[in-house]
């Protein structure tokens, strides 16, 4: 099994003829995801091709793009100004599932697209994250194919490459995956990590579960905590961020200790309070993870 | 982005809240004159990116424009957590009958702007959060509605009995808001608000700080940024569209995504050593990133070697390995350079980088080890 997305997914891309759009469509079709449509304001009526003769139709809103196509989630990839309102855009059209990769939406817009989405009663994914991918089924975002097996177990991350960088060496160990998810390195996101966990719970083959946080806001804290209250899957855990100096934006604009809260150390100890095994390098992740698995 | 206090109280009177006016020198001479202007006696503050001004002795009490001019003189220049002071603010004495604290921020947990506001005024927040809890109030603003006038009273009324100051209180709320709103602020505070002897409230300091993805679309708040008040390095970096923090220790970082790059920070640090910079050079990286990055550590005359980590996706291994053959052919790089690349076209970046008498490791802990040993050698 997976979470969020496998074979069943449709998906429809936002901003499928920008540069990001239409390369990461290629590579979602190559990996075998099925790309229903495209959407592109003002660019509709076109035909994309992909990769093994796969032709992909763009039209100009989401919503004759869900009605012709039949798709049930949506990729965002158009640039920081427009993406709040493709978000929004989104949530209207009738998908359930929304994954957003565009980096640096403002925050103020994400507020407003936050409360829109949840009236909608819409999962969304992000922003400023790699998206989500269930090994041997589909790939929904920018996560390459290559670096994933099937397995059993669940990987949940605020950040992009330390994610594959987790996921390469699982991948290496012989350890696969039932789903890889990048919730996002932005303050305000839709998916969070109680979220995941609460997914993989329910995922019938998922058997450990790997959470890679960052410094910065709580939500690793409350993640241990319902891990170690309902969660019945043991839990890897993983932070990064140990010597970063209070105070600065850490490339993720929610990657920052206010004052003193938000720390590394305040995460891992929350993990370790929960029963939760941390890893103090990406390499122990392997380590604990078959330990986990045992 | 954070606006210095002069520039946030600009922002503030413009929104119609009640801020005394103040001028801004650069040299004692000038402050005596503003203090002259003002009566005689004003307030001498340092303008510089920090809290904590008050008990660094950056925050001065002038009965006259002499004393306007000694205190101008021993701020100006005067380090505070590490930036200097090139700047003050003049502002007229207020009489004092109380303080409160009034914020908002951009609140992870509730995903919305969330108010706090606070009867101990004039003191950290942070320090009465930790203190004492019960004496916050908060308020979550739904951005759809923004804050309802009934919601703004509520709050005021937890800070002032009086339903004069109470009502005063609620406009600058209201205002405050607007401010934070119409900025693209992720955080706006008065802290004091005041009430006056005479009954009035006044807003006697400006904290405000700019979502930074919000500046593409407000130039006018970009200009206000003080270039000054940063490290050139960093300057250097955002100018380049790379991400940068510089750190105090030997080890230069170049690596591609923010979680990486804290992640081989916390690895260097593990194996004893330590990191003299974030540096995250971004997805699509093309050559030109890659040689702006080698300027900017090898600017740091702390860094005994330099290490890449390169996970390949979407940034190509290939690009990243042209782009410091390239580097090293335009200037003299004395600092050895450790590289470990795997992903996107690594075969391709392993042969550009043999061609050049460079090697690479494919495992990030072997990589951090190593330049681990070699800056300590």
């Amino acid at each position: 099994m997976s979470i969020f997305v496998d074979e069943s997914t449709r998906v429809v891309v936002q901003g499928i003829t920008g540069r990001d759009g239409s390369f990461h469509t290629a590579r979602m079709i190559e990996y075998g995801t099925r790309v229903v449509a495209g959407v592109t304001p003002g660019k509709g009526g076109r035909v994309i091709k992909g990769p093994g003769g796969a032709r992909v139709p763009v039209f100009d809103t989401m919503n004759e793009a869900v009605a012709e196509s039949g798709a049930n989630a949506s990729a965002i990839y158009v640039p920081p100004p427009f993406a709040a309102s493709a978000i929004m855009e989104a949530a209207e059209s009738g998908v359930e599932f929304i994954v957003c990769i565009t980096e640096g939406v403002p925050v103020l817009d994400m507020t407003r697209a936050y409360a829109f989405v949840a009236d909608h009663g819409v999962r969304l994914l992000g922003p400023n994250c790699p998206g989500v991918i269930s090994p041997g089924k589909a790939t929904v975002g920018i996560i390459s194919g290559d670096i994933v097996t099937p397995g059993p177990v669940g990987v949940v991350s605020r950040s992009g490459t330390l994610t594959y960088e987790a996921v390469g060496q699982l991948t290496g160990a012989g350890i696969g995956q039932t789903t890889c998810v990048g919730i996002g390195g932005d303050p305000i996101i839709g998916t969070n990590f109680i979220d995941c966990l609460r997914a993989f719970a329910e995922d019938g083959e998922t058997r450990a579960v790997v959470m890679i946080g960052e410094i910065g806001g709580t939500d690793e804290q409350e993640a241990a905590e319902y891990a170690g209250r309902s969660l019945d899957l043991p839990v890897v855990g993983f932070i990064a961020g140990q010597t970063a100096p209070p105070g600065r934006r850490m490339g993720h604009a929610g990657a920052i200790i206010s004052g003193s809260s938000g720390t590394a150390e305040e995460k891992i100890r929350a993990f370790r309070e929960n029963g939760i095994g941390v890893a103090r390098r990406p390499v122990d992740i392997v380590h604990l993870t078959r330990e986990a698995l045992r | 982005m954070n606006l210095h206090e002069f520039q946030a109280r600009e922002l503030f009177r413009d929104a119609g809240m009640p801020v005394p006016q103040g001028r801004v020198a650069t040299t004692p001479e000038e402050a005596a004159a503003i203090a002259a202007d003002m009566g005689g006696a004003a307030v001498v503050k340092a303008q510089v990116h920090s809290g904590g001004r008050g008990k660094a002795g950056g925050v001065k009490l002038a009965g006259t424009p002499e004393e306007a001019e000694t205190h101008a003189r021993a701020i100006l220049g005067m380090t505070i957590r590490g930036l200097t002071v090139h700047k003050v603010l003049l502002v007229p004495v207020e009489n004092i009958a109380s303080e409160r604290y009034v914020g908002i921020l951009v609140d992870r947990a509730v995903q919305a702007p969330l108010f706090m506001v606070s009867r101990e005024g004039g003191v950290d927040i942070e320090e009465v959060a930790a203190t004492n809890p019960a004496a916050i109030t908060r308020l979550r603003v739904d951005p759809r509605f923004g804050l309802l006038p009934h919601q703004a009273y509520r709050l005021a009324s937890a800070l002032f009995d009086a339903p004069s100051l109470a009502r005063q209180c609620a406009t600058v709320l209201s205002q405050l808001y607007q401010v934070f709103m119409k900025n693209g602020a992720s955080l706006c505070e008065v802290n004091p608000l005041i009430a006056t002897e005479a009954g009035e409230v006044k807003a006697i300091d400006a904290k405000v700080t700019i979502d930074s993805n919000e500046l593409f679309r407000r130039p006018a708040l970009e200009a206000l940024r003080d270039l000054g008040a940063e490290p050139a390095a960093e300057t250097h970096a955002r100018a380049a569209g790379l991400s940068f923090v510089k750190l105090d220790g030997n080890v230069g970082c170049c690596v591609n995504g923010a979680g990486l790059a804290m992640a081989t920070m916390d690895l260097v640090k593990y194996y004893g050593g330590d990191p003299a910079n974030f540096l995250d050079i971004g997805g699509s990286s093309s050559p030109d990133k890659v040689v702006a990055a080698l300027e900017i550590i090898t600017a740091d005359p702390n860094v005994q070697v330099i290490l890449f980590n390169i996970f390949g996706g979407i940034t190509r291994c290939d690009d990243v390995a042209r782009g410091i053959v390239e580097a090293t052919k335009r200037a003299d790089i004395r600092a050895p350079i450790l590289i470990r690349l795997t992903g996107t076209n690594e075969a391709e970046a392993r042969d550009i980088l043999a061609a050049e008498g460079f090697s690479a490791f494919t495992s990030m802990d072997d990589v951090v080890r190593a330049a681990v040993e070699r800056a300590a050698a």
